[in-house]
């Protein structure tokens, strides 16, 4: 739960849910997005993503450090299966397989 | 030492090792904690103790919301699940938590509609699809899931959902960081400061245990490096005598945190009176409750909860562990009674309490050498 997890934002709704369908690692999810909007965010950005939320934007590189280090926690497994969880309405769901980082 | 291969950059990892080595006063001993429980799971995974020298000891804080969470809270939240109309939603992190009667995955065994949700908006998505069911969410976390919790409740008002309550268990880190430096048997040098609450609170709320308890604090990333250079930082102000808020997690954590996150959880919650710590009693504004404008959502209003206060297990020794004054492997049920399989206290629960991050990671290498090969 206290997880955190990068992911990369494919493109923002335009919804009053201010979600974002969002990559992480191959599975694709709609994310809330509405606290760090305000930092001005669109498609290609990283966010660290907790309980279904936007947390912050990140670099590129250190989205790519922090998901590396998940997988050394052995972290990526409850990652993938909290993001997998996330019971978002997704129109074109990604097949569930992923490859580590 | 084992894990050093593992490291991203293990030559910068030795210089920082080293350059620890040589600041630490070896005639002097000096107690850090770290306060987050994702710190205590890096440490013991990464074996980071062993590139500390022995004079400097880390000491695991309070900061993982599964273990400080009193037992008679979590019978109150399954009160709730008995209402064969209420399906009761928690994170997958409270489904083994030991409750007087078991804990919720035992109670699901036993009929009761108990679901894990990985988001609290989630649990209104359940709501929505379920309009004859009450939904209760069980929420639980520090700051960095509180702003969720309280923008999913937004939207629960917002569109009028009627079905979809909170039981709120929301607690905060600074009047936690407060009763350990008033607790007469802590003696912390410095403080290793929470990376993922700090997104969210930002750095300006430590400023007081600089200023007014003259302990330095380092908000730290995660990464065996973060944990290493937020020490460095720390004997550096210990040297000089400084005490300061430092930032070290700069990458992810501003100095005034995420406004849009404080300004969610102050339009839906209030500071709680007291609120019981498992381990550490009661302590003064620590925890927040819905306000009155979201009192149609509050679970506590809803429903009649008892009020359940349980007392830990006498032999169970997880409030000493919890504040840092005995080491995992002191309490007389550890690795026997209490085990992460058959776990008795929270610490064993989730893999950022200490007790199991040192099973984990510290017992079992421990046994693999006791045995013979």
């Amino acid at each position: 739960m206290c997880l955190a997890i990068p992911g990369k934002i494919i493109s923002l709704g335009d919804d009053p849910a201010h979600s974002a369908l969002i990559d992480v690692v191959g599975v694709r999810r709609r994310v809330d997005v509405s606290l760090v909007e305000p930092d001005g965010i669109g498609p290609g950005d990283w966010v660290l993503i907790h309980v279904g939320f936007a947390m912050s934007k990140l670099r590129e590189q250190d989205a790519i450090d922090q998901l590396r280090m998940l997988t050394v926690l052995g972290e990526t497994e409850a990652a993938m299966e909290e993001v997998r969880g996330y019971s978002a309405d997704v129109d074109d769901p990604q097949p569930k397989e992923h490859s580590s980082p | 030492m084992k894990y050093i291969d593992e490291f991203r950059e293990p030559e910068l990892i030795s210089k920082t090792a080293e350059e620890i080595r040589r600041l630490a006063d070896p005639g002097r001993h000096y107690r850090m904690m770290e306060v987050c429980g994702g710190h205590t799971h890096a440490i013991y995974r990464f074996g980071l103790k062993g590139l500390l020298p022995p004079n400097i000891e880390l000491v695991h804080g309070p900061g993982c919301p599964v273990c400080v969470l009193p037992m008679g809270r979590i019978d109150d939240g399954l009160s709730m699940a008995a209402d064969g109309n209420v399906i009761f939603t928690a994170f997958g992190d409270m489904m083994r938590v030991p409750g007087t009667h078991g804990s919720p995955l035992e109670h699901k065994a036993r009929g009761a509609d108990i679901r894990i949700v990985y988001s609290p908006a989630d649990a209104l998505k359940l709501a929505r699809a379920n309009p004859g069911r009450h939904v209760m969410f069980f929420a639980i976390g520090f700051e960095t899931t509180a702003p969720s919790t309280a923008l999913t409740l937004m939207r629960a008002k917002a569109e009028g959902i009627r079905n979809f309550s909170v039981f709120c268990n929301h607690v905060t880190i600074i009047p936690a960081i407060r009763a350990i430096l008033d607790s007469p048997d802590m003696r912390i040098d410095a403080f290793i400061g929470p990376g993922h609450v700090s997104t969210v609170i930002g750095c300006r709320p430590y400023e007081w245990i600089a200023r007014h308890e003259g302990k330095p604090i380092v908000v730290s990333g995660f990464e065996p490096l973060d944990v290493l250079q937020s020490v460095v930082m720390l004997l550096r102000q210990l040297q000089r005598g400084e005490a300061k808020v430092e930032n070290q997690y700069r990458r992810v954590v501003s100095w005034d945190g995420n406004r849009a996150a404080l300004k969610a959880m102050a339009e839906v919650f209030t500071l709680r009176s007291y609120f019981e710590w498992r381990g550490m009693g009661f302590i003064s504004q620590s925890a927040l409750a819905l306000n009155d404008a979201y009192a149609d959502w509050d679970a506590e209003k809803r429903f009649s909860i008892p009020g359940i206060r349980v007392t830990d297990p006498k032999a169970a020794q997880c409030g000493e562990v919890l504040k840092g004054v005995l080491k995992p492997a002191q309490c007389k049920l550890f690795g026997n009674e209490c085990t992460p399989e058959r776990p008795v206290g929270a610490l064993m629960v989730s893999s950022e309490g200490a007790c199991a991050a040192y099973y984990l990671y510290e017992h079992r290498k421990n046994m693999l050498v006791a045995i013979p090969a």
